[in-house]
């Protein structure tokens, strides 16, 4: 199934090479793909999504602030009922420090997030195939 | 003595001065990295690197991390306040060692205010090098704000501003329209009256075209800008890093033999550690070490020689000059409405007011060269390569272009001159 994807930075994050590949990566693989640029304010990303109500909200930030920002964007879509239960992933470089894989990752699992990839492409097309699979037997959003 | 004039003294007799990108969110590590900066082995001017959330005015997430002792990617110069700067900058900024605040912002009139309250004189950016590729923010508010911010620096004595223009997205920008760009938004200062500026060009893919197109740049700032007190800054790659420590210090000792060669006063580098992390203050110290090595070097080009090879880089800039100058006397406007128009587009970049029907592809041999030039107005002049668009592979392979050359140790030496 084809799934519309949002993608986007975090509010204090000014990269976007990481948004054209992932745009460019998505759509290749037949999914729908709105991207919303460089430095998107919470409310934008809250009101975009609520409005179009993605099969998948993609949030990539390599600033550094990716952990703070993704952990305060995850519990505001968490709050929103129609986001409640809609996919929403992370990943890029998420501190200043270059880990990978820690801890920090469990804590964005327990905010709320579905999958934390740093610089893992394969793991994230993976997921992306796999929803795009629950999507087609009508599973898409519930876990 | 001005950021402007310390550079032209330091750089005198053909010496390049180089400046790391540096911030730290508690003051007397901004401190400590300013010293270790202007002992390094080399000649250097300092960096105040401000952190995102102050480049993007959310002074509580400022506030929130500072009270948490949170990490942050730069010093917040607002929230920190000018006190608190003058006493970082105190007995270390000075004529010998010239400090640039560094920021990133479509809206720069707080940092500005809070840089000059602090003492200091100079920064960088631009109304569209600071708004298209790190924003959402409109343009033409972007160009209010900067039109603003440059009426404000310009009431310091010999303030300097250095245009961002030529470092657009960091690669996949064909160097014409970065050179524009640079051109361009120093011609916008200007209108808003500053009087000491620097050009900035980031290095690309190939050594003989970064010649080509520096040397393009020098003429058209002297054409263009004959009043103005001026320098040129060349920026170490900025795309995708190579990973190994040889790998990264050949394309940044490729860099500064680029500057010397065309004559830029300073360089911006990178470090050993660009392609994991934010650079550790002795990352940074062995990088300008480094460039400084290898500026010394290495010999500038021939005065009056011209470049090697004429790809049209000049006549492109200067089409593409011509016609957003023709839009409107008034520098902001003509911006406005070239993006508008599509004589300004920048290839991959997602900002709602660029057009996006541009792109830039690498040749096989690495030159920089147009796919699509939409409504640019180069037609004449454009030498295009056709072909499908790029798939997300073809994207990585050309973003790690250089990452690839740089990192494979069987072909070292290709890119050495």
């Amino acid at each position: 199934m084809a799934l519309d994807i949002v993608v986007t930075s975090t509010s204090s994050d000014s990269h976007t090479w990481n948004l054209v590949f992932l745009q460019l990566l998505l759509e290749e693989s037949g999914h729908r793909v709105i991207s919303l640029g460089a430095c998107v304010p919470d409310a934008v990303l809250l009101q975009t999504t609520q409005q179009r109500r993605p099969d998948l909200i993609v949030i990539s930030s390599v600033n550094g602030h990716g952990r703070q920002d993704g952990l305060r964007v995850i519990r505001a879509l968490r709050a929103c009922p129609q986001l409640a239960a809609t996919p929403v992933v992370i990943g890029g470089k998420l501190d200043t420090i270059g880990s990978e894989g820690d801890s920090a990752d469990v804590d964005l699992i327990a905010a709320g997030f579905n999958g934390v990839f740093t610089d893992d492409v394969a793991a994230f097309r993976q997921y992306v195939e796999l929803l795009a699979r629950a999507g087609r037997d009508g599973r898409v959003g519930v876990g | 003595m001005s950021f402007g004039t310390s550079i032209a003294r330091l750089a005198a007799g053909g010496c390049l001065v180089v400046q790391p990108r540096m911030g730290f969110a508690d003051p007397r590590r901004m401190r400590t990295g300013l010293i270790a900066t202007r002992d390094a082995d080399a000649i250097t001017a300092g960096t105040i690197t401000v952190d995102s959330y102050t480049r993007v005015g959310d002074d509580r997430s400022v506030h929130r991390a500072l009270a948490a002792g949170e990490n942050l990617n730069g010093y917040p110069i607002v929230g920190h306040g000018p006190a608190v700067t003058r006493a970082v900058l105190d007995g270390v900024a000075g004529p010998d060692f010239p400090v640039q605040v560094r920021h990133g912002s479509a809206d720069p009139r707080h940092i500005v205010a809070a840089m000059i309250a602090a003492g200091l004189d100079a920064t960088e950016g631009g109304p569209v090098s600071y708004c298209l590729p790190y924003s959402r923010m409109p343009l033409r508010q972007a160009v209010d704000n900067w039109a603003y911010t440059c009426e404000l620096l310009a009431e310091v004595p010999a303030a300097h501003l250095e245009t961002f223009g030529g470092c657009m997205m960091g690669q996949l920008c064909p160097p014409a329209l970065l050179i524009a760009l640079s051109v361009l938004e120093g011609l916008f200062f200007h209108q808003h009256g500053l009087r000491s500026m620097s050009f900035s060009y980031a290095q690309q893919t190939s050594p003989a075209q970064d010649d080509e197109a520096v040397a393009a740049l020098a003429r058209l700032v002297a054409e263009l800008l004959p009043d103005v007190q001026t320098h040129l800054v060349v920026y170490t790659y900025m795309g995708v890093f190579p990973r190994t420590r040889s790998g990264a210090s050949r394309l940044l000792a490729e860099s500064a033999r680029l500057a010397v060669r065309g004559g830029a006063a300073r360089l911006i580098v990178k470090t050993t550690a660009e392609a994991f992390r934010i650079p550790t203050i002795a990352e940074n110290v062995a990088a300008l070490a480094c460039a400084a090595a290898a500026a010394r070097a290495e010999q500038p080009a021939e005065q009056g020689a011209g470049p090697a090879t004429d790809t049209a880089i000049y006549a492109q800039a200067r089409a593409i000059i011509d016609a957003v100058l023709e839009t409107s006397t008034d520098v902001g406007k003509a911006l406005v409405t070239s993006f508008a128009r599509g004589y300004l587009d920048v290839p991959y970049c997602l900002h709602p007011d660029n057009a996006g029907r541009t792109r830039g592809c690498l040749d096989a041999s690495g030159w920089l060269r147009w796919q699509r030039i939409g409504a640019l107005p180069i037609r004449d002049s454009a030498d295009l390569i056709t072909g499908a668009t790029m798939t997300s592979t073809e994207l990585l392979t050309a973003l790690s272009y250089m990452e690839k050359i740089y990192d494979a140790p069987i072909l070292e030496g290709v890119h050495a001159r």
